[in-house]
C-alpha cells in the first residue's frame, strides 16, 4: 500500500554514482620512505641480511674514516711531538699540520720559491684552457682549441722552464715536483695520446702495406711492454747510448715514454670504435664522393668516438693513475712528493703516513671522478639521437 | 718486477762498466764548464738526502755534495741533486750523468773493481743494529736467543741476520715483510721482539713507533756498511778533488776548524791549520783547486763533526751517537791522512 510512495521516497534517496571514486592512495606500508625501503632494501629475507650486514660495513669503516680525519685529528701544531699519542690524548687521528707544513712542497716540489708564481699562472692558464674547451656554450671555442693546443704548451714551456732572455731564469726539470709533474705529466700524455692513436687505429686499418705494417709494430711492441719497463729503459739504457751533451732530460723522457704508451692503448680503443661502424656507413659515404680524410672526418670519426666514450675515459684515467710510475726515473711526483715527505723525522709519528696516503687518495679521486662525470655528460648529451642509456 | 729489473739493471752495469772507462778523464774541466755539479743522491733517506719542507735538500750526503761544490766554486748551491734510485745509480754515474755518487752506497769489491767505480772514502760507518723494547731487558744482541725479529724480505739484512744466529748458535725467530713498512709497524703492534735494519735507519724508524721511549737501539752492530761517495773509473784527478774534500772534512774537524771559527784559523801559527787553510803550500793548486779550497769547505758546509750533527747528529731529530764515526782519537775510526 505504500508501495508506490515507499518506491518514491527510496528513489529520492537514491545517489547514483556518475564520477569514478579517485583511487585509495597505496597502503602505508607500499608508500613515501618506509615504501621505498621495503621495495628496495627489505623485499626478502636475503635481501634484509644483505642491507643490514652492508649498513654496518658502511658505518664500521664510515665511523673510522670519520674519526680519523676529523673527530680525532690534531688540527694545528709545529711538529711530531702533537700528533705524538699521550695520555690525555690516547687516540691520534690525522696529522694536519704535517699536511699544512708541506702543502707547498706536494704542489711544487722543490721548484725555487722566489719562482713559484710562474707555476701558478700555469695553474690558471691551464684551468682556463680546459673549462674553454670543455664548456660547450663557452664563447669561440675555435679560438679555445688554437689556445689549449697551441698557446698553452708554448706559454707553459716558456713559463715553467724559463727564458733568460725574458727575464725568466732557467729552473731545471730536476725541480720539479708535486702536483706540477702530475698534472704536466698527465696532461701532455692524455692531449698527444687521443691524436696520436686515432692516427695509429687509421694507420691499422689502412690498406697501405708500409703504414698498416708500422702501426701494428708499434702498438703490439709498446702494448706488449709495461709502462715500468719504458720508463726504466728511457732512463737507464738511453743515456748509454747517447753522447753525455745530448741525453734528454729527465723528465722529458718520461713524457715521451708516457705519451707513446698511452697512443698505443688507445689506438686499440679508437679501432674498437672504428670497428663498430657498419660498412653501409663507408659506402654511403664514399658514394657522397667523399675522400678519406673528409669521409673520416665527417662521417666515421665522430659516430667511432661517440660509442668509444667509455673507453677512452677508461684508458684516460687509467693514464692519470699510471704517472705515479714516473718515480722509478726518480722524478717526484705527487705521490712520490708524499712519499719522501712522510719519511722526514720531523715529522714521524705513526699517524703521518695514513694522513699523506689519504691526501694522494682525495687528490686522485676527486680529479678521477671529475673526468668520469664530464664523460657521462657528453655522452648522454651524444647519445640523444639514439636514446641510448 | 723489481727482480728482472734489478738483473736487467745489474746487465746493463756490467756491460758498459768496461766501456765507461774510457769515459771523459776531464769531470773537473766539464763541472767547471758546465758551472754546475751533477751529484747523484738519495731524495728518500732521512739525514743523508731528504727534500725538506721548502723542497730543498737536506743530509749528510747532499752536504758532502754541497762540500765539493764550494771546493770548486766558492758557491755550495751550485749542485744541481739527481735523485737515484738504488737500481739505476750506478748507472747514472757510468754514463756521465751524474759527476759524483753520494748515496748511502755501501763499499764493496765487487763494486770498487767490476762495476768501474772509484769509492773516495767512507763519510758514514753504518752496519745492522737491532732496536727491542725496553721491558724485554735486553742489553746484548747476543741476549736475543729465541726471540722473534721483524725483518725486511729479500735483503741483505736478512741473510746477515740468519748469519749471525748461526754464529752464535742461537734460535731464530723471523717475522718477514715485504716493506721496512709493514716490519716496523708490525714491530711496533707488538708481534716480534725485536726489528733489525741498519743503523742509521733505526734511528728514523724508531721515531714513528707509537711510544719511542719504550724501545733502545742496542749497541751491537753485525755488519760492516761503510757508506761512501763514489766516482767513475779513468779520472785520477777528479777522484783525488772528491777523496781530499772528504778528507780536508775531517782534518779541519781534527783542528778544531769550524765555519765559525775559519776567520781566526786564517790567522793561526800552528802549521798545521796554516798548510790546511793555504796559508802556507800550494796543496789545493796541486789538487787542481785553488789555495783556499778547504776554507771554502769550512765556511759553506762545515767540518765533518759539523755536517754529522746537524743532519743525523744531536742537532736533528734523529740524534746517532757519533759512535764509529768519531775521530780516531776520540774512539771513533774516522782517520784522515795529513794534508802537507
Amino acid at each position: 500500500m505504500t508501495g508506490v510512495a515507499g518506491e518514491r521516497a527510496y528513489a529520492d534517496l537514491a545517489f547514483v554514482q556518475r564520477a569514478p571514486i579517485g583511487a585509495l592512495p597505496p597502503p602505508l606500508a607500499m608508500r613515501g620512505p618506509w615504501g621505498w625501503l621495503r621495495a628496495n632494501l627489505f623485499s626478502s629475507a636475503f635481501n634484509i641480511v644483505l642491507t643490514v650486514v652492508m649498513l654496518a660495513l658502511i658505518v664500521w669503516i664510515g665511523k673510522s674514516t670519520i674519526d680519523f680525519l676529523f673527530i680525532d685529528a690534531v688540527w694545528v701544531g709545529h711538529d711530531r711531538t702533537a700528533c705524538m699519542a699521550s695520555e690525555q690524548r690516547p687516540h691520534v687521528g690525522a696529522c694536519w699540520p704535517f699536511v699544512w707544513e708541506r702543502l707547498n712542497y706536494f704542489t711544487y716540489g722543490s721548484y725555487p720559491i722566489p719562482q713559484r708564481w710562474r707555476v701558478d699562472v700555469f695553474f690558471a692558464m691551464l684551468a682556463i684552457g680546459v673549462a674553454w674547451l670543455l664548456w660547450l656554450e663557452a664563447p669561440r671555442r675555435d679560438l679555445g682549441a688554437l689556445y689549449f693546443f697551441v698557446v698553452l704548451p708554448v706559454c707553459s714551456f716558456i713559463l715553467l722552464s724559463g727564458a733568460p732572455a725574458l727575464g725568466l731564469e732557467t729552473v731545471d726539470t730536476s725541480l720539479w715536483g708535486g702536483v706540477l709533474v702530475t698534472v704536466v705529466v698527465s696532461t701532455v700524455g692524455i692531449v698527444v695520446s687521443l691524436p696520436l692513436g686515432i692516427v695509429l687505429a687509421l694507420g691499422r686499418r689502412s690498406r697501405m702495406p708500409a703504414v698498416r705494417l708500422f702501426s701494428v709494430i708499434f702498438i703490439e711492441f709498446v702494448r706488449g711492454v709495461p709502462l715500468i719497463t719504458v720508463l726504466f729503459m728511457a732512463s737507464v739504457m738511453l743515456p748509454l747510448f747517447v753522447p753525455e751533451d745530448l741525453t734528454p732530460d729527465k723528465l722529458l723522457r718520461a713524457l715521451i715514454g708516457i705519451a707513446l704508451f698511452a697512443s698505443a692503448y688507445m689506438a686499440e680503443v679508437v679501432r674498437a670504435g672504428l670497428q663498430a661502424i657498419p660498412r653501409g656507413q663507408y659506402e654511403a659515404a664514399t658514394a657522397l664522393g667523399l675522400k678519406f680524410w673528409p669521409q673520416m672526418g665527417l662521417v666515421i670519426l665522430p659516430q667511432a668516438l661517440r660509442v668509444t666514450i667509455p673507453n677512452i675515459v677508461n684508458t684516460t684515467i687509467g693514464l692519470f693513475k699510471d704517472t705515479t710510475l714516473v718515480f722509478i726515473v726518480g722524478i717526484f711526483d705527487l705521490l712520490r712528493t708524499i712519499e719522501v715527505a712522510r719519511i722526514d723525522p720531523k715529522w714521524a709519528t705513526p699517524v703521518t703516513s695514513p694522513t699523506g696516503y689519504a691526501v694522494a687518495a682525495l687528490f686522485y679521486w676527486v680529479f678521477c671522478y671529475a673526468m668520469a662525470r664530464y664523460a657521462r655528460h657528453m655522452e648522454l648529451r651524444l647519445s640523444a639521437g639514439q636514446e641510448r642509456r | 718486477m723489481k727482480r728482472i729489473a734489478s738483473i736487467l739493471a745489474l746487465a746493463v752495469v756490467l756491460a758498459v762498466a768496461l766501456a765507461a772507462q774510457s769515459a771523459s778523464a776531464q769531470t773537473l774541466k766539464t763541472v767547471k764548464d758546465r758551472g754546475m755539479l751533477n751529484c747523484g743522491s738519495n731524495g728518500t733517506l732521512a739525514g743523508f738526502g731528504l727534500p725538506d719542507a721548502q723542497g730543498k735538500w737536506a743530509g749528510l750526503d747532499v752536504d758532502f755534495c754541497r762540500a765539493v761544490a764550494a771546493a770548486i766554486f766558492n758557491d755550495p748551491a751550485k749542485v744541481k741533486f739527481v735523485a737515484l734510485t738504488a737500481k739505476d745509480r750506478f748507472t747514472a754515474l757510468q754514463s756521465g750523468e751524474v759527476d759524483l755518487l753520494a748515496r748511502n752506497t755501501t763499499w764493496t769489491s765487487s763494486r770498487d773493481t767490476s762495476l768501474g767505480l772509484n769509492f773516495t772514502g767512507v763519510n758514514y760507518y753504518d752496519g745492522q743494529g737491532f732496536m727491542v723494547r725496553k721491558a724485554l731487558k735486553v742489553n746484548s744482541a747476543l741476549e736475543l736467543a729465541g726471540a722473534s725479529v721483524c725483518v725486511q724480505q729479500g735483503t741483505t739484512t736478512e741473510l746477515n741476520l740468519a748469519d749471525y744466529f748461526n754464529a752464535h748458535k742461537m734460535q731464530l725467530k723471523t717475522v718477514t715483510f715485504a716493506t721496512a713498512d709493514e716490519a716496523i709497524k708490525a714491530y711496533d703492534a707488538g708481534r716480534c721482539d725485536a726489528y733489525t735494519t741498519d743503523a742509521s735507519g733505526l734511528y728514523a724508524e724508531r721515531l714513528r713507533l707509537a711510544n719511542a721511549g719504550d724501545s733502545i737501539i742496542l749497541p751491537d752492530i753485525i755488519s760492516k756498511e761503510p757508506l761512501g761517495p763514489a766516482v767513475r773509473h779513468g779520472d785520477d784527478q777528479w777522484f783525488d778533488i772528491v777523496k781530499w774534500v772528504h778528507f780536508a772534512m775531517i782534518n779541519a774537524e781534527e783542528l778544531n776548524i769550524t765555519s765559525k771559527t775559519i776567520s781566526d784559523a786564517l790567522k793561526s801559527d800552528n802549521p798545521e791549520i796554516k798548510r790546511l787553510v793555504g796559508a802556507d803550500g800550494n796543496f789545493g793548486e796541486q789538487l787542481g783547486l785553488t789555495k783556499d779550497w778547504v776554507v771554502r769547505i769550512v765556511k759553506h758546509v762545515g767540518n765533518y763533526g759539523e755536517a754529522f750533527e746537524r743532519n743525523v747528529g744531536q742537532g736533528s731529530s734523529l740524534k746517532i751517537s757519533r759512535g764509529l764515526n768519531a775521530l780516531w782519537n776520540k774512539g771513533g775510526i774516522q782517520y784522515a791522512p795529513p794534508v802537507r
